[in-house]
């Protein structure tokens, strides 16, 4: 069996699986989120933070409580790294940098998981377990609370009332994602991925069964239950500095593929989710083939780079091989590139900066896209129907109508919401990097020169912005610019989104509901998911042209 | 210019039948066919364009230019290149780059002045109407006093006599009058304004052709009716609509991208080593913020204004036009609007053992005196059906003529002894019982067959040698406008649901509500009835239209989201209303939903045309800008444009050609048929999506190979 075919295969089991897990995982989303009764650990639960599960939320109370439970999530987290070097079970390791600290604690509580430090040489097993996993999960479960928030907006009529946000939280962590990843981890075990409490193994280094004299060190760790969250949450933040390159943490081939189908399984069924919660199958369906048409397409095309790539070396070995496992190959590292950087995963089993400049490209660009198709858990979602309602909003027009979706009518202030959204990531991106390459001292943590170089900084900002996570590597991120700015792009790239979607929800639900006609823009059929796949790529990928032209266009075309 | 339909008033609404139709649009022969009230093209003249010219550099004014975000962006960044054209005098491409930068903002203020110039011309036969005036105001103790037509207050008593212009807008208070209402409606034949009812309403501006009334005051001086519609049709009063506002913030949003995009490349071209000038980095920012659109988004709004105006209807706000795409409800008056205004008779029924050939001579002999419509359609009716060639009354000697009046509610004909009636059931058939006939039992029932089906029965009787008796029984109904059915066809295929309004029982409403093919019907309407409906209706979130003329109609019309009121009407209804037809005909409210729908489309249209141009112009400048650095990027160049200069200039030539291009369009509006919501995106997004994706390609390098001809640029 060729190579490719290998690839196109993987590829088909994939979107089999996906599309198995699509409708029960989707509709117990929507019970999850829609039920009134309460697990009896909630109830301990709700009882020790002090929330009241069954007050009614508008949109402001909501964000304060993402907010306040955010800020909340990055001072632990920080403290909990300034304090490693005094306590226990940290394997030797001492207290991290301020701006270290400052820059790993946003990451992960913005499910960026951007990661500056190398996990092995760093972080030991309390930071491992009690904060960064932690956070792997409630991280995600906010970024699917706001998102069941948006589509409650959509839903509900005449309340400004989007649900409880301590509930919805709590629901995530204990319904779905705690179950799901307590699986997922057995799998991975199985598999043959770690999971312990051990310390450091120091073994010597062998090549083809000879001894090299020298020796490494092998860390153990509760490995295989942070890889399970890390993919299912869309979080990223690897174990190990080689993330799911390593060997315990993706064993085999198989596992690969169960950790592309882990990262990609939530937000697809959210479309589901939303579909049911908004009482139309079928408008959930629309967004599920807009999501479907760009993934199997970045797929695709990085496929057709990195396989067809010329050159001597890329023909003998069948494809661009640098950088890529060979116990996973240039098709199955293509697919998992794709859907780590078109969710807010950044999981990568492959180094995106060996991939080609095109290829290098298309991860970029799909994390430009705004990481909505399907995007992180919950995120991808709400970033999809922001896009949804700016495509009504031109299109809508062509029908005669003052623009509807969903019942809804977009009218000014729904527009300025969903136009507020889409400015933010775009310019923090182009602001950041332009500050960058004009400053003296940033350009020094680029590893290449020339196109290539200025792609790692775009890169970095476009992970950071975005919420991504993964890294072009060959960029120094360890350094106080570093650290701190792309600390700030995560801080505001998943918090000020978040305040335009939820009031853009709270604007929704307060509206009366528009009765459905034949001179109603149809947003469930076919045209509407090509306009909305045409709209997506024409604004967001207009706004990164020049950049994109400078950095993986100028190295992939040359 | 525009479409008059010509409209008759009698003092009089003559009735041959018992059952009272509402009158006031009973007479009011359509202009329009049904068929024909598409939205047509307005007419664009280019010779417009030269004439707006000076408003359009009038418009050059900062403190203008800033109302519209995207075309200020434009105005700041030609005031930047040609700053640095000076600093740099002897580089010949920043002075053209500069020149067509000017141009761009300038075909933008010329879409808008030929939009508003359209206007102005209307607003001038206005001012004509509005001379100053001299009112004659009575006093309590009934004497006059002469002021000034600018000094009136609300509530003053004002005579008017034949030949005077009435001074302010009021109602008849006392008296009936013909008045010339030709300044404001353009219609020369008067019309009766007379105290009390429906027709009371008096527009200052306007002549009293004879008698005497008294007026008294509604309105202040400065804002009355006439005073409103030079604003409105002059742009002055023009408010933003919500929709607009919305378009605009997105606009500007995309602005604000697009700003960042560039802005943020200096750092990044010096890494890449080449250096882009003030001049470069400001077309390529104008060639991607949305110009087209931001350009033309006023003219479009006024045009749409003004499209109203050509069909004599005044919209009070842009948030009605818009409003009127959205409409979701119709609700329409039978008569006049789904109906004729009169019943026609449509059969003859024999009764006892006569013939229908019978009772068609004596209906029509009968009917021969009677001039209403009803009896002229008897007449028809013989003539068509059984052949009977009208008499006149001049060849009939020795007869006496019973002509039809409201109180005897008969016509007939005396002759040779033999008299023929004809009229309402219960005046004939004790006609007969005088004359000491007998009324034969099937005559009741077929009445009251008729009568159920929705009908109005006349009865036919004679009195000859075989004594008084009921020969047979006339059918009248309601007769549907021709292509009715088909137009509320195309308004369900829009999504439009028509209810039909009106005051006959529900058995008559529905057999006219089926043959009219309109969703629902209101029957027994009362004014409080047409409240709920509206109310019921805009619970469920519909938007809805109507059309109302009486005071009673007020609130309804007030409550309506779209309410359009006949000129003819009251000013209590005209108040109400957000809307005035001055044709004072009904059934224009679909033709008002349509141009609703248009303005949206055209929006709509424009606005993705213009997104989709933006990745043509990429493939021209970034090549040009980078492809000295980074050599694969000429790859890019797909056009093949000749040179970097080149290239740059002909993006920013057709980014302001294309405005110029686009101004018929903006003004005509995007042709609207009424289809289903989907085949109408799929068409617009057809034509401006993917056309606008396409054009540019050609249009610049079109441009570029005739720039390319001029020696030291190719």
């Amino acid at each position: 069996m060729g190579p490719v075919l290998a690839g196109v295969l993987q590829l088909l089991a994939l979107v089999a699986a996906l599309a198995l897990a699509y409708v029960p995982l989707g509709s117990y989303l929507a019970k999850v989120y829609s039920s009134d009764r309460h697990w009896r650990v909630e109830k301990w639960i709700y009882k020790g933070i002090g929330a009241d599960p069954d007050t009614e939320m508008r949109w402001p109370a909501y964000l304060r409580g993402v907010l306040a439970f955010s800020v909340a999530g990055v001072l632990f987290l920080y403290l909990l790294q300034r304090l490693q070097g005094v306590l226990p079970g940290s394997l030797g390791f001492s207290s991290i940098d301020p701006d270290q600290a400052f820059n790993t604690a946003v990451s992960f509580v913005t499910n960026t998981n951007w990661q500056s430090y190398y996990g092995e040489q760093a972080m030991g097993h309390v930071v491992q377990t009690a904060g960064l996993a932690v956070q792997n999960f409630v991280s995600a479960a906010v970024g699917i609370a706001v998102a069941v928030a948006l589509v409650r907006g959509f839903a509900r009529s005449r309340t400004g009332e989007l649900g409880n946000f301590w509930a919805d939280l709590v629901r995530g962590v204990v319904r779905v994602l705690v179950p799901l990843a307590a699986v997922a981890a057995v799998v991975l075990v199985a598999c043959g991925a770690i999971q312990n409490f051990s310390g450091i193994h120091e073994v010597g280094q062998f090549l083809d069964g000879h001894s090299m004299g020298g020796s490494q060190q092998w860390n153990g760790g509760a490995v295989a239950s942070q890889e399970a969250i890390k993919e299912l949450g869309t979080n990223g933040g690897g174990y190990f500095n080689a993330n799911s390159a390593h060997p315990f943490e993706n064993p085999t081939p198989f596992s690969n593929l169960f950790e592309i189908f882990l990262i990609l399984v939530i937000p697809f069924a959210l479309t589901r989710t939303f579909g049911l919660m908004v009482g139309s199958v079928k408008q959930g369906y629309a967004i599920l083939a807009t999501m479907g048409t760009i993934w199997l397409g970045f797929t695709a095309l990085m496929m057709w780079t990195e396989f067809a790539h010329h050159g001597p070396a890329f023909e003998i070995a069948g494809g661009a091989y640098e950088g890529k496992e060979v116990r996973f190959g240039v098709g199955a590292s293509s697919i998992f590139a794709t859907s780590t950087t078109l969710t807010s995963t950044g999981a990568v089993d492959s180094f995106h900066s060996s991939f080609t400049g095109l290829g290098g490209g298309i991860a970029l660009l799909g994390m430009m896209l705004g990481e909505i198709a399907p995007g992180g858990t919950g995120s991808g979602l709400y970033g999809m129907l922001i896009m949804a309602v700016i495509a009504v909003f031109i299109a809508g027009l062509m029908v005669g109508r003052t623009p509807e979706y969903l019942g809804k009518k977009i009218g000014t202030r729904e527009i300025k919401l969903a136009a507020c959204y889409i400015l933010v990531t775009p310019a923090l991106v182009l602001v950041f990097t332009a500050f960058a390459m004009a400053l003296p001292t940033p350009a020094n943590s680029m590893t290449n020169s020339g196109a290539h170089g200025f792609s790692e900084i775009l890169y970095a900002y476009t992970s950071a912005s975005n919420n991504n996570g993964s890294a072009f590597a060959g960029l120094n991120a360890d350094t106080q610019w570093f650290n701190t700015t792309l600390g700030l792009c995560m801080l505001l790239g998943r918090f000020v989104p978040m305040v335009f979607v939820l009031a853009l929800a709270g604007s929704l639900a307060e509206q009366k509901p528009v009765p459905a006609t034949a001179g109603t823009l149809r947003t469930e059929k076919p045209l509407f998911t090509g306009l909305l796949v045409g709209a997506i790529l024409i604004i967001t990928g207009l706004t990164y042209f020049p950049a994109l032209a400078l950095g993986p266009l100028a190295e992939g075309l040359a | 210019m525009t479409t008059r339909t010509t409209r008759r008033e009698k003092p009089e609404d003559s009735m041959s039948t018992a059952t009272p139709t509402r009158a006031p649009h009973s007479d009011v022969p359509t202009g329009h066919k049904p068929a024909q009230g598409r939205v047509g093209a307005g007419l664009f003249d280019p010779k417009q364009l030269v004439k707006s010219l000076p408003d359009a550099f009038r418009k050059l004014d900062p403190r203008v230019m800033v109302k519209s975000p995207v075309m200020f962006v434009v105005w700041i960044g030609s005031v930047l290149t040609t700053v640095f054209s000076f600093e740099d005098p002897g580089d010949w491409f920043g002075w053209v780059i500069s020149a067509w930068l000017w141009l761009t903002v300038v075909f933008a203020n010329l879409a808008e002045a030929v939009a508003e110039g359209r206007g102005k011309a209307q607003a001038d036969t206005l001012r004509k109407a509005k001379t100053d005036t001299v009112a004659r105001r009575l006093l309590e103790n009934g004497s006059e006093e002469r002021v000034l037509g600018t000094d009136l207050r609300i509530g003053d008593l004002v005579v008017c006599e034949a030949g005077d212009v009435i001074p302010g807008d009021g109602d008849v208070v006392e008296g009936v009058a013909s008045v010339d209402e030709s300044a404001i409606t353009g219609e020369s034949a008067p019309v009766i304004r007379e105290s009390g009812g429906d027709r009371s309403a008096v527009t200052g501006g306007t002549k009293v052709l004879s008698d005497r009334i008294v007026i008294k005051i509604t309105t202040k001086p400065g804002e009355t009716f006439i005073d409103r519609m030079i604003n409105l049709v002059e742009g002055a009063a023009r408010q933003k609509t919500p929709n607009e506002i919305a378009l605009n913030i997105l606009l500007a949003s995309l602005t604000i991208v697009f700003l960042l995009a560039c802005a943020t490349l200096p750092p990044l071209a010096d890494y890449a080593g080449t250096h882009l000038t003030m001049v470069v980095l400001v077309a390529l920012l104008v060639c991607l913020i949305p110009t087209t659109i931001g350009a033309l988004l006023s003219a479009i709004g006024i045009a749409g204004m003004d499209r109203l105006v050509q069909r004599n209807v005044l919209a009070m706000s842009g948030r009605a036009v818009e409003a009127a795409g959205d409409v979701s409800t119709l609700l329409l008056d039978k008569t006049g609007t789904i109906t004729l205004g009169n019943r026609q008779a449509a059969e003859f029924v024999p009764v006892g053992g006569t013939t229908e050939a019978e009772v068609a001579d004596a209906a029509q002999l009968s009917s021969l005196a009677d001039e209403t419509p009803e009896g002229r359609s008897v007449v028809v009716l013989a003539k068509e059906k059984y052949g009977l060639r009208e008499r006149h009354r001049g060849e009939l000697v020795g007869v006496e003529w019973i002509a039809f009046t409201a109180q005897t509610r008969m016509s007939g004909v005396d002759v040779d002894g033999r008299k023929v009636r004809k009229g309402a059931a219960g005046s004939v058939i004790a006609w007969v019982e005088r004359q000491g006939g007998t009324v034969a039992e099937d005559a009741d029932r077929i009445a009251d067959r008729i009568s159920e089906a929705g009908g109005t029965p006349l009865l036919v009787a004679v009195d000859d040698e075989q004594g008084a008796r009921v020969l047979g029984v006339i059918h009248l109904k309601d007769v549907v406008k021709d292509g009715m059915r088909e137009r509320f066809e195309e308004l369900r295929r829009m999504g439009i649901k028509t209810v039909m309004i009106t005051g006959d029982n529900p058995l008559t409403a529905k057999a006219i509500a089926d043959e009219a093919g309109v969703d629902d019907f209101l029957a027994e309407a009362t004014p409080e009835d047409k409240m709920a409906l509206i109310k019921r209706e805009q619970a469920g979130g519909k938007l809805v239209a109507m059309t109302g003329d009486g005071t009673n109609d007020a609130p309804a019309l007030a409550q309506a989201d779209v309410g359009v009121a006949m000129n003819t009407g009251t000013s209590a209804a005209k108040e109400a209303g957000n809307m005035v037809d001055l044709d004072s005909n009904p059934t224009k409210l679909i033709e008002i939903v349509e141009i609703g729908k248009q303005l949206l489309i055209t929006r709509g249209a424009l606005t993705t045309f213009s997104i989709a141009n933006d990745v043509a112009k990429y493939f021209a400048i970034i090549p040009a800008l980078f492809a000295a650095v980074h050599p694969g990027l000429d790859k890019l160049n797909v056009m093949g444009l000749s040179s970097p200069d080149s290239a740059i200039l002909s993006a920013v030539i057709f980014n302001a050609l294309i405005i110029i291009a686009l101004v018929p369009l903006s003004l005509k509006g995007v042709r609207y048929r009424p289809v289903s919501a989907d085949r109408m995106l799929r068409r617009n997004l057809t034509i401006y999506g993917l056309g606008g994706l396409i054009a540019p390609f050609i249009g610049i390098k079109l441009i570029d190979l005739l720039i390319s001809l001029i020696p030291g640029i190719g």
